[in-house]
């Protein structure tokens, strides 16, 4: 059984706007998922659903196997939530917030447990201090700790790291690295593709609220994305060789770069061939380097994919 | 039932009233002071008793039942507005809790603090005037009510709003003309016969009067309907919070 199921859920508001389209998904226990997708792509509409933040107009969601509205007690209990926006009440201090929301889901208060949390998260130093006195990337470790104050079993991060500095943002992963470790399973969103690829287990892309993709971000990148070999030569050549024609190489810088791409999932790439071609056809190589696709253009294929068969779907 | 939220909800609404205890407790002093130099000494020594009893004390209750509805409306409608301002409703939303829960940690915090300003203006005034209270428990249970009554009302002004200037319209436009013209400062029957009937319809009244029932054994309207009153008022507020959680009106999209 999944950690948390969603089964076809549907969201739409008043005047016709579909946020969720039919969105279907497993997330298994103690997996990061990266949940990619441009602004307004229904990614926090569906966070909000899980959470209870808002009600799904239609479909199912379940929390460690329990109903996200009929049996939301256990549902929520499992789950804690970073939002987009750092939301904080300002005249309060870190270490009574933590315990405000610890003592929300449940939980009596325990100082050893707030302490713990506080440390981990580096704000232990600050917790008589009012959040509003805080820095925008303390606030930020505040609302995780928040989240983290009654010890979920899922962990949602809707755009953790967005404003802050790189080194808080590899803070961040590290943490998260380490929630990993105790079991939580963490769904994440994010704009960054880089976080994706640092931290992610599978990557979702979801673009107008439906899910383009689930997969192992291994896999996906495996399968998906394209190699280039950029070929330097000694002498630049003007027109390609006839010989080589059937490889579909482009000539760059004033042809001295020959570039050849190929799938990276498809087993045999051709490399080999290619290059006793070349030496046959009297090119002389000076050197050879490699290059693949990121997460970041994969993810801009498939959203531009989806942008242009909606064109196409609306012309006929 | 989820008892640490409740608890948790109604810690940090008493620790925000903490924060500004000695601005809570001045307050109503300073104008519990002032309104007995106005209506008790300028106007009072004009009028000799109303109903049997010396005007100073006759205003006592009316007094007490302007500050307590007043501030437990201005309480629980900003304690459950600055979380939608401010964001962190969603910590709320996304909590185990249903909506019993919320409402007894806000309004119960709400209750609290007006309860408490109703205790301080009543010893204040008991700086200037003789009091006897002739029903101490009924007194208790008046002011007890009226506070989680006007709690709940302000738990519904505070989802309701929308910016700051709405969640200053009902109280400063419906409710304190309501209590000014409930009998705060006086009795019913000192009104022309035309005047007595509209009055009736004013809810207000029926607090008031069970209220100064309580310390003076005398009221405008029958004790019992007082009760009633705010039994009946205590209920709809329910009602219509129950409501609000259930639809997720204003506050769960």
């Amino acid at each position: 059984m999944a950690m948390v199921e969603i089964r076809d859920v549907r969201k739409w508001y008043e005047g016709g706007f579909e946020a969720l389209k039919g969105v279907t998904l497993d997330i298994e226990e103690g997996e990061i998922l990266a949940l990619l997708g441009p602004n307004g792509a229904g990614k926090t509409t569906l966070i909000s659903a899980i959470c209870g933040i808002t009600r799904p107009s239609a479909g199912e969601i379940r929390v460690g196997g329990h109903d996200v509205v009929s049996d939301y007690r256990r549902a929520r209990a499992l789950v804690g939530l970073v939002p987009q926006e750092i939301n904080l009440e300002p005249f309060t201090k870190v270490a009574d917030s933590v315990r405000f929301s610890r003592g929300l889901f449940g939980k009596p208060h325990d100082p050893a447990a707030i302490e713990r949390i506080l440390r981990k998260l580096s704000l232990w130093d600050k917790r008589d201090s009012k959040t509003m006195e805080l820095s925008g990337g303390m606030k930020r470790r505040v609302l995780i700790a928040k989240a983290l104050a009654h010890d979920p079993r899922v962990l949602f991060l809707d755009e953790p790291t967005a404003g802050v500095d790189v080194e808080l943002r590899r803070d961040m992963w590290r943490i998260v690295e380490e929630l990993k470790a105790d079991g939580v399973t963490i769904i994440l969103t994010t704009h960054y593709i880089e976080e994706a690829e640092a931290i992610a287990d599978r990557v979702g892309v979801i673009n107008k609220g439906e899910i383009l993709l689930v997969e192992e971000k291994a896999g996906l990148m495996a399968r998906m994305g394209q190699k280039e070999l950029r070929i330097d030569l000694v002498t630049p050549v003007e027109t390609l060789p006839e010989a080589l024609a059937a490889h579909e190489l482009e000539l760059e810088r004033d042809g001295r770069v020959l570039v050849y791409r190929y799938e990276t999932g498809s087993g045999r790439s051709g490399i080999g061939r290619l290059m006793g071609e070349i030496a046959a056809a009297g090119l002389q190589v000076s050197d050879v380097h490699t290059a693949q696709d990121s997460l970041e253009d994969i993810f801009v294929n498939l959203v531009a994919g989806q942008d242009h068969s909606d064109m196409e779907g609306r012309a006929a | 039932m989820n008892f640490h939220a409740i608890l948790a909800i109604y810690r940090s609404e008493m620790a925000r009233f903490f924060r500004t205890l000695l601005q809570s407790f001045i307050s109503p002093v300073i104008s519990t002071s002032l309104y007995f130099v106005v209506f008790g000494a300028a106007i009072g020594s004009r009028i000799d008793e109303v109903e049997g009893v010396s005007y100073g004390a006759f205003i006592v209750p009316g007094l007490i039942m302007l500050s307590v509805m007043t501030q437990a409306l201005s309480n629980a409608s900003f304690a459950i507005y600055f979380p939608k301002f401010i964001g962190t409703i969603y910590e709320l939303l996304s909590a185990p809790m249903n909506f019993l829960e919320i409402v007894l940690g806000y309004v119960g915090a709400a209750a609290t603090k007006a309860l408490f300003i109703g205790v301080v203006i009543l010893g204040t005034s008991s700086f200037f005037v003789d009091l006897s209270i002739q029903h101490p428990l009924a007194m208790i249970l008046f002011m007890v009510l009226t506070c989680i009554s006007f709690s709940l009302f302000g738990f519904i002004i505070g989802i309701w709003a929308k910016n700051f200037e709405q969640l200053q319209l009902v109280p400063l436009l419906v409710v304190t003309p309501l209590v000014f013209l409930g009998g705060s400062f006086y009795s019913i029957s000192m009104l022309p016969p035309v005047w007595q009937t509209i009055t009736l319809f004013n809810p207000v009244v029926y607090l008031i009067s069970g209220f100064r029932w309580s310390f003076f054994g005398a009221a405008d309207v029958p004790v019992g309907l007082s009760l009633l009153a705010i039994a009946g008022f205590t209920a709809l507020c329910l009602a219509v919070i129950w409501w609000i959680f259930r639809t997720g009106w204003r506050i769960r999209s």
